[in-house]
């Protein structure tokens, strides 16, 4: 950051100060505006919200169904490529903008229908993970001793595997489908989680503001969540937007070899997994899945970066 | 420095009993009769009694924990269900395919990432910087088995008939032979034990057993094979290399010491390459510690596309098949493989930072 910038920032929260009071998350925001990066990775995110939320209005066809079951009935082939009518497809051929796939259903459709489920899984994963993980951490570190000796050498063992070969495993014990191979993934994001809040909690925990509340009569309830679990909150974010985007390239990982979303239901990674010994004959079936889990998950990680500089306390410091 | 060395093996103990526990319980919570999936559904119900009371699996789970840590100790990992043969020497067969594999990612990445990371922290914010950071973005958000299935587009069909074409998958071309190097060299190998599994494994790498043998013909097929599977799975890591590199390259350049060593006169170069690079190897450590565990994982995928028999490719069918006895056996030897990775990056930790030993 240049030093105009950072005096701009001194100049308004200096402003803030007397006028009215500007606070953290008012702070991060601004911060993340300015950073040309995260931007990028917001307006990705933006449009993909709103994909996910429009979906129903921007696909020409159901996801699920072939072309010969549409509405008139198309007779086309399977893996065609796609046909765009602006860019000099024949107007008598259907317009199919990203061709249709081995069972003649609209790729399209399916890629926009996609969104939803990815966004899904990268945000049920990661809350099922924070939650497990952060209570799991909280308890190793309020309570020490035993607990937190046998709560952290079991998020070693599982920290001891790869995540994605963890999850095949536990997705074969479960058995191969969507629900099971989100479970597998948070299972498998729970350490990340637990290590942080365990870090806050043994920095915070000694402070003199938790042994003023424990004076006042607060009980652990209130020492966890209301002193410990607020100061946690800047870790715990950055970890989980950039979880998000691990979580979804792990469960299109899963979905690509079978273990994840089972066909029909347009997801990303199992129609890349579908279609990938035609890569040769039908690229444009492959290329495109990738291409949005690509950008989904670009997307995650500008912003969990530009969210950890705009949380960096450092920073903070260095600018007010 | 060795009383550290201990502290830290020691540590790990607990770490790989939990995983022999927790591969003993993936054989053990796997859905359906452990003999009927073994002997097929027609067995009789005479016959399974016998194969379990065989098998030992009528004893208590305790026994039979112990009986398993035994077997794993003695090397012995049973025999695979589907291939009928000993999981010991398809480990030893397949081993060498992830080996190689993983070992010319890592090369790729830390040749390309750590150069990449050191030019755009010294031309910090030039265009070559912004370039290299959003390649970097990039890369670190590439499925890699898209990637691994755009490259053999690109590279297998796209550019055939010119020099760049590339294999789109096997580890050598049909009709290449490779005789290992201990049968070039007339050695006999005796029928089993460690030493004849060990040169069996060794002759596998490919790459080593040409260079051992002098077959450049076999030499070059095989680099040749190994390029596209490499470079997709060493993307990730060389992305999160470049990164790691520029930022601690940055945290290290605008240090005090640095602008003494400039102000003594020292040349740029040498500021940069003795003083500021060597300062900043340390993160550098840990992101590659990490990267080889991630590099195991992706190898399920690079494996799976690129048609390499290696471990993950074994695994992943295993995991179809629902051969347990595999899954048991690889992923035991995987998760110990990491953990070792882990205490080695956690020694060279130690190694390069005094102050880590002491505290």
């Amino acid at each position: 950051m240049t030093t105009e910038t950072t005096d701009t920032i001194a100049k308004l929260d200096t402003e803030g100060l007397t006028l009215r009071s500007v606070n953290l998350w008012q702070i991060t925001w601004r911060r993340l505006f300015r950073r040309r990066s995260a931007m990028v990775g917001l307006v990705i995110l933006g449009t993909l919200i709103f994909i996910a939320l429009a979906a129903p209005m921007l696909a020409p066809y159901d996801p699920t169904i072939s072309m010969l079951d549409a509405d008139p009935p198309q007779k086309i082939k399977a893996r065609s490529a796609p046909c765009i009518h602006l860019l000099g497809c024949p107007e008598d051929q259907p317009q199919h903008i990203a061709g249709v796939d081995g069972n003649l259903r609209d790729q399209y459709s399916r890629l926009i229908y996609g969104s939803r489920l990815s966004l899904m899984v990268g945000f049920s994963t990661v809350t099922f993970a924070i939650i497990i993980g952060t209570v799991l951490g909280a308890m190793a570190g309020y309570f020490g001793g035993w607990l937190d000796n046998v709560i952290m050498r079991v998020m070693d063992v599982l920290l001891a595997f790869p995540s994605l070969l963890l999850a095949i495993a536990i997705v074969t014990v479960l058995g191969p489908g969507l629900i099971n191979a989100l479970l597998a993934i948070g299972i498998v994001s729970i350490p990340a989680y637990a290590r942080v809040m365990r870090a806050s909690v043994l920095t915070v925990r000694e402070m003199d503001f938790v042994s003023a509340t424990r004076s006042l009569g607060g009980n652990t309830y209130d020492i966890l969540f209301k002193c410990i679990l607020p100061n946690a909150l800047t870790p715990l974010i950055v970890q989980g937007t950039l979880g998000i985007a691990s979580a979804i390239l792990d469960a299109a990982a899963l979905s690509f070899i079978g273990l994840g979303a089972q066909p029909p239901t347009p997801e990303w990674g199992s129609m890349l997994g579908a279609e990938r010994n035609q890569v040769f004959t039908a690229p444009h079936l492959v290329f495109y899945p990738g291409f949005a889990i690509m950008l989904t998950v670009l997307a995650f990680n500008l912003v969990g970066d530009g969210l950890r500089d705009a949380l960096d306390p450092r920073l903070v410091h260095a600018s007010s | 420095m060795i009383q550290y060395f201990l502290r830290r093996v020691f540590a790990s103990i607990p770490v790989l009993f939990g995983i022999l526990i927790v591969t003993f319980i993936i054989a053990r919570v796997i859905p359906g009769d452990p003999c009927r999936s073994i002997l097929g559904e027609k067995a009789t119900a005479a016959v399974c009694e016998r194969f379990i009371h065989e098998k030992g699996l009528d004893r208590p789970i305790y026994t039979q924990l112990f009986i398993y840590i035994g077997e794993v100790f003695r090397g012995d990992f049973g025999n695979s269900i589907r291939l009928s043969l000993p999981v010991t020497r398809l480990l030893v067969e397949r081993l060498p395919t992830t080996v190689e594999l993983s070992f010319a990612a890592l090369l790729i990445s830390i040749v390309v990432g750590i150069p990449l990371g050191v030019i755009s922290a010294v031309k910090h914010n030039s265009w070559i910087d912004v370039l290299t950071m959003m390649w970097a973005n990039t890369g670190v958000s590439m499925p890699v088995f898209w990637l691994g299935l755009m490259l053999a587009y690109v590279f297998s069909l796209l550019l055939k008939d010119t020099p760049f074409w590339l294999p789109p998958s096997g580890r050598i071309s049909a009709g290449m032979s490779n005789d290992p190097f201990y049968e070039v060299w007339g050695w006999v190998l005796p029928e089993s034990g460690l030493w004849s599994s060990l040169l069996v494994f060794l002759s596998r790498l490919n790459i080593l057993n040409a260079i051992l043998t002098a077959n450049w013909d076999l030499l070059k097929d095989a680099i040749k094979h190994l390029i596209l599977p490499a470079v997709a799975l060493g993307t990730i890591p060389m992305a999160l290399i470049a990164r790691m590199t520029r930022s601690a390259m940055l945290d290290v350049l605008g240090q005090d010491y640095i602008r003494t060593a400039r102000a003594k006169g020292l040349g740029k170069t040498a500021v940069v390459l003795k003083h500021a690079f060597r300062n900043s190897l340390l993160p550098l450590v840990t992101v590659i510690g990490l990267s080889l565990g991630g590099l195991l994982g992706g190898a399920v995928l690079t494996e799976t596309i690129f048609g390499l028999s290696g471990l993950g490719r074994t695994l992943y069918e295993a995991i179809t098949a629902r051969d347990y006895v595999i899954v048991q056996a690889f992923t035991l030897v995987i998760a110990i493989f990491y953990v070792a990775i882990n205490l080695l990056v956690d020694i060279s930790y130690a190694y390069l930072d005094p102050r880590i030993r002491i505290s």
